[in-house]
């Protein structure tokens, strides 16, 4: 095992009786991409934002860069925000901005940098996710591919050194889900910061994870490379691979 | 069993008057804290202020309009037509300019408030915010609730200005009232405290609006549904405190 960033430590939650987290044991290794893979209403989302501090466990901890943040106050908790960016569902761009400021935005308000840096910055960023020449145009004006394109520009303009995303792919076409994947694959090599991701696009995930946790009953079933998650022999693991043909698409990557 | 639910409602209520009372109590303790986020707070002052005013105008005439026929109807019977200045200047300044101003604004801005916040929770900005590590009270209800309070005072003002004007316009060119009495009378009972109460009032109107609809709007959950309700429940509870806090009010500064 290498260098862990994030430790998840028997975390607990449930809503109104209803266990959705039902003790989740993990360890995100650092400079590397995590998928968190689990059926729709399986808890993803539950957990991720507990990652972040956005919601409160039960019972359990999270330990990021060595700091337990479950039981934070909120002030302590931005100090540990400022090391994350996330990429959300819907990309949550606020849809009185232009693109331009959304990815502005974070340096505006969290640095001192002057004007002329910002620019170049966040041109800079637009450029890498192919927006630049929309940078003017308003969230509501643009495509959902574009939104993520966007949301991701947004979520890496500070460099934080762990960014988390929320359903990338999902609620877009096979094409832009390519590309959208591709784009996290690309940004992560050059980049080389931690990616926590949460999916149910087996398929898509599969191509650029370097690691595989697999969410179901509130628990991590399985947790391992893609070729080893693809291999499998539990039988929990094995529907899930079932229903989205993971097998050849497994077998096709071991052959490389 | 009824006792039950009562209960069930009387907690719930006391339980959403706590968390809007901590967010109020927050975004004053904000509203006095670096960085101070004036362009926030003017592009709020423009959508509560400015926006309002054909609203204010025509409520403020009309109101003063209608107040002049009424009385002048009442007070014929004995023939004190002199008199009707005076309480169309002493009812608008002292009670209908703030609050037909306070409700008219509120189902204006209060509404819009409530629905632009209850969106940006449902579509995860404000999650996007905390996870910034900006705090979502500084940058969304402080601008509005400052804006808020200082807009209403001003739209009062106006009002209360546009209602006499209508009154005079009723009474001395249309019901031939003399213009002197009418004239006279308002300066000589129509006191400054009169103006600066209703003001007071006014301010206070327009925080509370605007508490409860940004609260309404922080809290919103379950979709497009969530924000619709959320934006009648922001209009009618502000609109109900409003009508509430102008009694306990008047009774305490007059």
């Amino acid at each position: 095992m290498g260098d862990i960033v994030i430790r998840i430590v028997d975390l607990k939650k449930s809503f109104e009786n209803q266990k959705v987290l039902d003790g989740i044991n993990l360890e995100i290794e650092r400079g590397k991409i995590t998928v968190i893979i689990g059926k729709s209403g399986s808890g993803k989302s539950v957990l991720l934002k507990h990652i972040i501090g956005l919601m409160k466990p039960d019972s359990g901890e999270i330990w990021v860069d060595g700091k337990e943040i479950t039981r934070l106050k909120e002030s302590e908790l931005n100090e540990v925000r400022t090391s994350f960016g996330m990429l959300f569902q819907e990309a949550a761009l606020f849809d009185s901005m232009s693109i331009w400021e959304n990815v502005a935005f974070p340096l505006l308000e969290r640095t001192k940098m002057k004007k002329e840096e910002i620019k170049r910055i966040v041109d800079e960023r637009l450029e890498e996710v192919g927006l630049l020449e929309h940078g003017d145009k308003l969230p509501s004006e643009v495509s959902g591919g574009m939104k993520k394109r966007a949301g991701l520009a947004r979520a890496l303009v500070l460099d934080p050194p762990i960014v988390l995303f929320d359903e990338p792919t999902s609620a877009l076409d096979p094409v832009m889900a390519l590309t959208i994947s591709d784009l996290i694959r690309e940004t992560q090599r050059k980049l080389k910061k931690t990616y926590v991701v949460i999916s149910h696009d087996i398929i898509g995930m599969f191509r650029i994870a370097d690691r595989v946790a697999m969410l179901s009953g509130g628990k991590i079933i399985a947790y391992g490379t893609p070729e080893e998650i693809a291999s499998s022999k539990d039988p929990e693991v094995l529907e899930f691979l079932e229903a989205s043909r993971i097998k050849e698409i497994g077998g096709q990557d071991e052959k490389k | 069993m009824i006792l039950y639910s009562i209960s069930g409602l009387l907690r719930r209520f006391l339980v959403e008057l706590g968390l809007a009372g901590l967010m109020l109590f927050e975004s004053i303790i904000l509203a006095f804290r670096r960085p101070f986020k004036f362009d926030y707070i003017v592009k709020q002052m423009e959508f509560v202020g400015v926006k309002s005013l054909p609203v204010v105008f025509l409520t403020g005439t009309f109101t003063g309009m209608v107040l002049a026929l009424q009385t002048y109807y009442g007070f014929r019977k004995f023939g004190a037509e002199g008199l009707i200045g005076v309480t169309v200047a002493l009812s608008m300044t002292r009670e209908l300019g703030p609050v037909l101003t306070g409700l008219m604004v509120a189902g204006r801005a209060g509404s819009a408030m409530a629905a632009e916040i209850g969106t940006m929770r449902v579509t995860e900005q404000i999650d996007a915010l905390v996870v910034m590590a900006l705090n979502p009270i500084k940058y969304l209800v402080v601008p509005r609730v400052v804006a808020s309070f200082f807009m209403l005072p001003i739209l009062t003002i106006i009002s209360d200005f546009l209602g006499i004007l209508g009154g005079y316009l009723i009474a001395v060119k249309l019901l031939d009232v003399n213009e002197g009495a009418f004239l006279n009378r308002i300066y000589k009972y129509l006191e400054f405290q009169d103006i600066y109460v209703g003001l007071i009032k006014a301010a206070c109107f327009g925080v509370i609006f605007a508490i409860v609809s940004c609260y309404k709007g922080f809290y919103t959950r379950g979709g497009a549904e969530g924000v619709g309700r959320s934006t009648t429940q922001a209009v009618v509870v502000s609109c109900v405190t409003i009508l509430v806090a102008d009694y306990v009010l008047t009774s305490l500064l007059f």
